[in-house]
């Protein structure tokens, strides 16, 4: 399939998507799903580095909240340009000012792209391992900085005030959640093309041996910093609306774990090879949680989002893709 | 004549290498010409992979240096010295598990002739290229498969393809015939000379010295990192220097 | 009075650094030597942790008694978990991907499942000795610093002792360094792997003990201790315990004295940006090759 017709095929996928959620007219439904979506966004993202590459990111959380605290850093400046500008810019920052979400969102993900850049320029010349642990401890570093850093409230948090209406959407949180479908779309499309051209028959030599990617002529640092930059700008990208969804910030809930957790264990149990594990797992996953989050608690569904993680890297190392090729091969075979 | 024409393609100058307090390669020198056919042996940690890895980037020499073509390419990191022309096997075959034989050739077609000035293959001349070098090693009736399903031997002619994949100059054959049968041996070896036959310059290091005599023009002796001996095989199977290395006394 | 400041920074740091030998000591055996990248190392820690608390609470025992009398389980659930690392991971080769999420979600299933059984509440030990303190001149030792501290250097030097003096140990550091001399020495490099690999989670139950003799422990505790132990691992050069000590007893410091003049709130970002330069500048550790 060519990427238009893709793209023209997930586009009608979300409008209907978005027209059922309309006519059942539960803002309940919006809130839920806005949840899943974020979460295919990440696992996506995720699975471009980690999946395509095989370089394991512990950090998606710490990516999540970049894109968070861009916004809520706009935010701020946006409520106090009096008293942070010269007076002669005062007036035309209020005609920009409060930058619209959609600026917001590639902002959020061109930021945590040149931090991903940055991290994967220090760390990806090392073994994979180590890689991973700097990235866990990327997320700690960070979260110190935003707990000491008052301008974007600091440890107490920040309160996101904005108009529960939105023109032609209606609720604030219909608006958020068809952003939250073209950022499905665009990571889905980006994971698909990676994973179909050039670009991705390289990552797939780094993840397989990257002494003889080298030797076949892979330029292997680049092409990791590119998936490093890519997944990174995604992540944040992610984050960037919650603020608004949620309507309160504080690092905790920027840098919640289960970010981390969640953007690993779906591409895991969903299937790492291709762009299709993440959305089965996200989907799976999410949906799981939401519905185990209202009918148990969410420390439960955490914790079987655990079990199922380890359930699957021990049983089914190619996740449920996997699972469905080899039926599906032993099938034609007999 | 000028220089460039009588130039060697590979130039080692005093080649050095150290891992902590053991020297691994001590001062090689050594000028291998366009077309020859060169056997480089030496007993188990002579230094011969160490000098393969610092010929081919997988690692930094210390002192020295290496010209290929005319060029300095130390320094230079693995895949720029791939596109510069000269490509490796490796002694336990690397092939990128997750992909078929056909897909394995691929990469450095796509990733090395492809990345040269004035070269870009459509996908059908990829296909095409990719079957033909199949054909040389006889793996075409493979092309399909995946590499976990091949033998020890179909695996060692994987690894020499995907290095022929890369249109090299200059080819590093490290250990391709290490535990195979006397008759993969032979095969292994009259591949090679094919190879060369179409103008490739080859450095076979190897163990089997039945392979080697077949195979050497020219035969380099390596001991504890340092050249002992460097001529015709069979002057080179007559110095007592080697003979006494490879029997201990 | 900054000199008395800094005097006390610096020994509160020492003592705190001889705790984190004990936190590193497991990551220093599994990472360092067997090359087993166990981030859950942290999570059995505050499992030790809760299990002093929840002896404690019943029957008043010393954490470090405790602790002790479960050795045995946490050597066993050290052998259990290297036998379905090696089967399902170890053995089959190069698949460092699954690994490392294997551990992370061992992690992440104990902190859950401490959360669920204790709650996300501060727990604490009793102990006679944790109000008091030693005073020498303007110099001061609180015991509950002093006494995990000791305890776990006595321990950290049981362990070099073993490691250089036994046969097994012996092997552990073969197994790390020279392969080849290992097959010579007729061992089961696998069987070592797995005593080795069970040690390193039996010092769990120590320091877990100790961590909790210290300050009070919540279920998420064990996060921040992954950079932290990461990088006194690797800042004291990959399976060497003397570097270890060393660099546990300089990150402790460097922390002290950062949370006594800049706030406690900034320490955490100390051992991680420490890690993350170690990294960047030299993989191989302050005290490697």
């Amino acid at each position: 399939m060519r990427t238009p017709a893709f793209i023209l095929i997930l586009t009608v996928v979300a409008a209907a998507l978005y027209v059922a959620f309309d006519m059942v007219g539960s803002d309940y439904l919006f809130f839920a799903g806005y949840t899943v979506l974020q979460y295919i966004v990440l696992a996506t993202a995720w699975n471009i580095l980690g999946g395509y590459c095989g370089y394991v990111n512990f950090g998606s959380a710490g990516f999540f909240a970049i894109g968070v605290y861009t916004t809520v850093f706009f935010y701020a400046v946006g409520q106090r340009i009096d008293e942070i500008v010269p007076e002669f810019l005062v007036a035309p920052m209020q005609l920009i000012f409060p930058l619209p979400l959609p600026v917001l969102i590639v902002t959020a993900g061109a930021v945590a792209g040149f931090v991903g850049l940055g991290m994967g320029y220090l760390t990806l010349r090392l073994r994979g391992v180590f890689f991973a642990i700097a990235t866990l401890a990327f997320t700690v570093v960070l979260e110190t900085f935003i707990v000491n850093w008052s301008f974007v409230g600091g440890s107490r948090g920040a309160y996101i005030i904005v108009p529960n209406e939105v023109p032609v959407f209606g609720h604030l949180i219909q608006f958020l959640f068809a952003l939250m479908l073209v950022l499905v779309i665009v990571a889905l499309t980006t994971s698909r093309l990676i994973e179909r051209s050039k670009l991705g028959v390289g990552f797939a030599t780094i993840r397989d041996d990257e002494l003889a990617a080298e030797a076949s002529g892979v330029p292997t640092l680049r092409l990791k910093l590119v998936a490093t930059v890519v997944s990174g700008a995604l992540m944040g990208m992610a984050g960037a609306p919650f603020p608004y969804y949620i309507g309160y910030v504080e690092p905790g809930s920027a840098f919640n774990l289960s970010y981390a957790v969640n953007s690993i264990a779906m591409p895991m149990i969903g299937g790492t090879t291709s762009w299709v594990g993440p959305l089965v797992g996200a989907l799976l996953l999410g949906t799981l949680q939401q519905v185990a989050t209202v009918t148990i608690s969410s420390a439960v569904n955490l914790l079987i989002v655990g079990l199922l993680l380890i359930f699957f890297v021990i049983i089914a190392p190619r996740g449920i893709v996997g699972l469905i090729q080899d039926r599906w091969r032993g099938r034609s075979k007999s | 004549m000028s220089d460039t024409m009588t130039a060697p393609l590979l130039h080692i100058d005093q080649l050095g290498k150290r891992f902590g307090g053991f020297v691994a390669l001590d001062g090689v020198d050594l000028s291998v010409p366009k077309g020859q056919r060169l056997g480089l042996i030496g007993p188990n940690g002579s230094g011969k992979s160490t000098l393969v890895n610092c010929i081919c980037g997988t690692l930094q020499n210390e002192t020295g240096s290496v010209t290929f073509d005319g060029q300095r390419i130390d320094g230079m990191v693995a895949h720029q010295r791939t596109r510069h022309g000269l490509a490796r096997s490796f002694q336990l075959p690397r092939p990128f598990r997750s992909m078929t034989v056909a897909q394995n050739i691929r990469v450095p077609l796509l990733y090395t002739v492809n990345a040269r000035a004035g070269s870009h293959l459509s996908h059908s001349e990829l296909d095409d290229r990719c079957m033909e070098l199949l054909k040389l090693v006889t793996l075409d009736a493979k092309a399909g498969k995946y590499t976990t399903d091949l033998t020890q031997v179909e695996m060692r002619k994987l690894e020499l393809a995907r290095a022929m994949a890369a249109e090299p100059k200059l080819l590093i054959a490290d250990e391709s015939m290490a535990g195979l049968s006397h008759s993969e041996v032979e095969d292994i070896v009259a591949l090679l000379i094919r190879m060369n036959e179409r103008g490739v310059t080859i450095i076979m290091i190897e163990h089997i010295m039945r392979a080697v005599m077949t195979f050497s023009q020219r035969v380099v002796v390596l001991v504890s990192g340092k050249k002992i001996a460097d001529g015709n095989p069979d002057d080179v199977m007559k110095n007592t220097e080697v003979v006494g290395a490879y029997l201990g006394t | 009075m900054e000199f008395d400041l800094l005097i006390n920074a610096i020994i509160a740091g020492l003592m705190l650094g001889g705790f984190y030998a004990a936190v590193t000591a497991g990551i220093s055996i599994s990472f360092g030597m067997l090359d087993i990248v166990n981030i859950a190392h942290p999570g059995f820690i505050i499992l030790g942790s809760y299990i002093a608390y929840i002896v404690n609470a019943h029957f008043g025992v010393d954490p470090i008694v405790i602790a002790i009398v479960a050795l045995p389980a946490f050597y066993a659930l050290g052998s259990l978990i290297y036998q379905v690392y090696y089967q399902s991971f170890e053995k089959h080769g190069q698949d460092s991907l699954r690994g490392l999420a294997f551990f992370f979600g061992l992690l992440f299933v104990t902190e859950v499942s401490l959360n669920l059984i204790f709650g996300v509440d501060y727990r604490s030990v009793d102990v006679p000795y944790i109000g008091g303190s030693v005073s020498i001149g303007a110099m001061e030792f609180p015991v509950r610093m002093l006494v995990p501290c000791l305890v776990s250097l006595a321990m950290f030097g049981g362990l070099q002792l073993f490691m250089s003096r036994t046969f097994i140990g012996r092997a552990v550091m073969a197994v790390s360094q020279d392969p080849p001399a290992l097959q010579l020495m007729a061992v089961d490099p696998i069987r070592i792997k797995r005593i080795a690999f069970s040690i390193s989670i039996a010092t769990a139950s120590m320091a877990g003990a100790f961590l909790i003799i210290i300050q009070p422990v919540i279920p998420s505790a064990g996060r921040e201790y992954i950079g932290r132990v990461f990088a006194i691992c690797v800042l004291g050069g990959l399976g060497s315990l003397p570097g270890t000590l060393i660099a546990a007893l300089m990150i402790g410091v460097i922390e002290s004295i950062t949370s006594t003049f800049y706030g406690p709130s900034w320490s955490p970002a100390v051992s991680f940006g420490l890690l993350l330069l170690t990294l960047a500048v030299r993989p191989s550790g302050l005290f490697g090759r």
